[in-house]
């Protein structure tokens, strides 16, 4: 989502961007009018970018629109009509009640186990990745480097490659099968850790801190009340990151859980749909694709509510003051 | 997204299995301990109760463990089902591997079965007196489950194979429903010719579909006995299958559609895929998974290989097995015995799984069954025919899964590239020679 509203911003100037400016003089020379319109604050409109935007714009917009358009169709619907237009028959409202309810209302239980991941997991992450990177940030310790080199190598090593490492290692603890095996693995975020420590770097000043010392704050105080109302786009950005992640992931669960009562959305959407892999199995893609719908609807309605904080977050530390 | 998840989940499968492998050759004390279990001692447990966990994806199993906690009031059956295929045999292996969460009951396939109780995986049925039930089940999927004297699991359902074939397209272009491969050829040129959207098949590689054809044009790849074991994909079976399909392939006679995915369904829907050789479990497919080309199927025997020879063979199918490790043995069998051989196989069959059992394949009732989705044809007369004529030497290997897995990277080559079938065969059976013999199998 994010990826495309920046571009989109900064690339379409606006609409009077083009006209000459009012106050001009009538017969100054075009040039000076011209380079005048160059200025950063007015970027020269340029038709080839404005049409690759919108070719990408179009490009991240299809599946969406797909999926829309796919959620209002039965079954039947969805293997006698086009893909990109509405069949006959307009079974969204249907569609959604069927998803809430078929096999005894699963599909709730599994909204919920999401965000009972998303809440302790992300939750977790983003704050253990404040405190980490508050203190790598502003406190000089040994061992400092040692911290950056691993952190900056564990932000390379994907997370897919340990779950098989983390799964053998969790079923010898017998924690495996239980949320905890989700929970656990979710609440490391070295991405996060970097990004709070870059970000804690920028915004607080060290002389700030000094001065809360001298005040006789101690140092709980001077972290809560000093420090973490001026990270708060960071943490925002921190958040959104790990609740993307969170709520997206699918090969940790995977392999953890065999019970589906606990299963995250991802995990059963993939069940229902290979139901329809199955003999005997009930084909029910109606409900995988307005499950999905359902699915996204929360993430992009948390990015569209924090889309500011989130920019200034990405930012941060991008211009050197 | 999709391939990569499936190559990870081979990764996982594979690493599991080894694990398997090597718990099975630490553990030497587990053989023939076993004391016969007596049907007192089943019904003892029955009465005490207790809790069976029961690791399934066969949708009618619901009705049957909710019939069978209603018998027996002090058992509960907690039935799990929403893993399938692969996930379900990772997560199977992974528990069998962890020594934890292994289920009192697992559905397995056919073809997996041997990798399964080879490795010690799964309990002997034969004290429980599974050995004496042979004669209740077709001779296709009783060769699967047992070997030797040993039972590992009690047959569910079969797929003897049958050709479904859309009689609306038929019609349309005039094309005679093919009862020879040759035939077969034939209406696929015919019918690609008078619409290039029509395909006679969809077959994008499927290493089920292929061994299915290899077993009824009467080639017997595989040879196992006990660790020894034998791939041979060039006897003279191989060569009927692969001169035929070869033709297809070259003329690009087949829609390039990988099984069980939406644009198949839809396929099937559209009249763009033909014909569907394959097991006769598939009736319950089609009904909820193509409710819009209603009335526009019939099944017919599979076409022969030679005109008049009536050879047929198994695709898919799957039995219930005890996992080793699992717990509750008397109640677990107890379960398995209510649902692949007594009141459960009426309640399944009457919900449109297709049984494994003689007595009702050979039913008047299950005979006459009209298909309401067929135009009202008695299909189950062809699909119990066809499960009479399956010859019952076939074998899967006992690294089959593995195989299969590795399917696509070898003969899947011949429907993309310029490779042949045959010399895809050929790469297949070195892989699963070399994997063999990297797993301690005398492979020759």
């Amino acid at each position: 989502m994010s990826s495309t509203s920046s571009p989109a911003t900064t690339a379409s100037p606006s609409p009077s961007a083009a006209a000459p400016p009012a106050d001009a003089a009538p017969g100054a020379p075009r040039l000076r009018t011209r380079r005048r319109q160059h200025s950063p604050g007015r970027p020269r409109r340029s038709v080839l970018l404005t049409v690759l935007t919108g070719l990408v714009l179009v490009y991240t917009l299809v599946p969406l629109v797909w999926l829309l358009i796919s959620a209002t169709k039965t079954q039947q619907g969805l293997a006698d009509s086009s893909g990109l237009w509405f069949a006959d028959e307009f079974a969204l409202w249907d569609n959604i009640s069927q998803t809430f309810t078929y096999n005894d209302g699963i599909f709730t239980r599994w909204l919920l186990n999401t965000l009972l991941y998303v809440v302790l997991g992300a939750g977790g992450a983003t704050f253990l990745a404040i405190l980490g990177g508050y203190a790598l940030a502003k406190f000089d310790f040994p061992g400092k480097r040692g911290v950056f080199a691993v952190v900056i190598g564990a932000v390379a090593v994907p997370g897919t490659a340990l779950a098989v490492p983390t799964f053998l290692m969790f079923s010898k603890m017998g924690l495996t099968d239980t949320p905890w095996a989700v929970i656990i693995p979710s609440l490391v975020s070295p991405f996060g850790l970097y990004l709070m420590w870059v970000f804690a770097t920028e915004a607080i000043p060290t002389e700030l801190l000094e001065a809360a010392r001298i005040d006789g704050a101690g140092e709980v105080r001077t972290f809560f009340q000093v420090a973490l109302p001026l990270l708060a786009p960071g943490i925002v950005t921190v958040l959104l990151f790990t609740t993307v992640a969170t709520w997206n992931n699918y090969f940790l669960p995977l392999i953890m859980l065999k019970d589906p009562d606990w299963y995250p959305l991802t995990l059963g959407l993939s069940a229902w749909n290979s139901q329809a892999e199955t003999i005997g199995g009930d084909v029910i893609f109606n409900l995988v694709i307005t499950g999905s719908l359902l699915t996204i609807v929360p993430l992009i309605v948390a990015f569209l509510l924090l889309q500011k904080y989130w920019q200034s977050g990405l930012a941060a530390g991008s211009v050197k003051e | 997204m999709r391939r990569t998840t499936s190559r990870l989940l081979r990764g996982i499968a594979l690493v599991s299995t080894i694990a398997l492998g090597a718990t099975a050759c630490g553990s030497g004390d587990d053989g023939d301990s076993k004391k016969p279990v007596s049907s007192g001692d089943v019904k003892a447990a029955l009465e005490k109760g207790g809790t069976i966990k029961v690791w399934a994806w066969e949708p009618t199993l619901k009705t049957v463990a909710a019939d069978f906690e209603k018998k027996y009031p002090k058992v509960k059956v907690e039935l799990v089902g929403e893993r399938s295929g692969d996930k379900h045999y990772t997560a199977l292996s992974n528990a069998i591997s962890a020594k934890k969460g292994v289920p009192d009951v697992a559905q397995v396939e056919y073809f997996a079965l041997g990798q399964y109780s080879l490795t010690k995986g799964l309990t002997d049925l034969a004290p429980f007196g599974a050995d004496k039930l042979a004669d209740k089940y077709t001779p296709g999927p009783w060769n699967a489950v047992s070997d030797g004297d040993a039972v590992y699991g009690l047959p569910m359902d079969s797929g003897p194979m049958a050709l479904f074939y859309n009689k609306k397209v038929f019609d349309k272009y005039k094309v005679e429903v093919p009862t020879t491969w040759d035939e077969y050829v034939e209406a696929a040129r015919k019918l690609h010719k008078a619409d290039p959207k029509v395909y006679i098949a969809n077959d994008a590689g499927d290493a089920g579909f292929t061994t299915s054809m290899l077993w009824q044009a009467g080639s017997r790849p595989y040879k196992v006995d006990g660790t020894k074991v034998k791939v041979d994909f060039a006897d003279a079976g191989a060569k009927k299958y692969t001169d035929t399909w070869q033709k297809l392939v070259d003329e690009k006679l087949l829609a390039p559609i990988n099984g069980w995915t939406d644009d198949w369904y839809k396929g099937l829907g559209d009249g763009s895929i033909a014909t569907l050789a394959t097991g006769a479990w598939m009736p319950a497919n089609f009904v909820t998974g193509v409710p819009n080309a209603a009335g526009d199927w019939r099944a017919a025997p599979m076409p022969a290989w030679t005109a008049g020879d009536k050879a047929s063979a198994e695709n898919g199918g799957s039995s219930l097995a005890l996992p080793e490790l699992g717990e509750n043995e008397e109640l677990a069998y107890a379960f398995v015995e209510y649902a692949n051989s007594g009141a459960g196989v009426q309640s399944r069959v009457k919900e449109g799984a297709f049984p494994a059992t003689t007595a009702e394949l050979e039913s008047d009732a299950f005979r006459n069954t009209e298909f309401e989705y067929f135009g009202g044809q008695k299909a189950n007369e062809i699909f119990a025919d066809s499960a009479a004529n399956v010859a019952d030497d076939w074998s899967y290997l006992p690294f089959q899964q593995y195989a299969n897995s590795i399917f696509n990277d070898t003969v899947g080559k011949a429907y993309v590239s310029d490779t042949k079938l045959t010399d895809g065969l050929k790469n297949w059976q070195d892989a699963s020679v070399k994997y063999g013999k990297e797993q301690g199998f005398t492979v020759e």
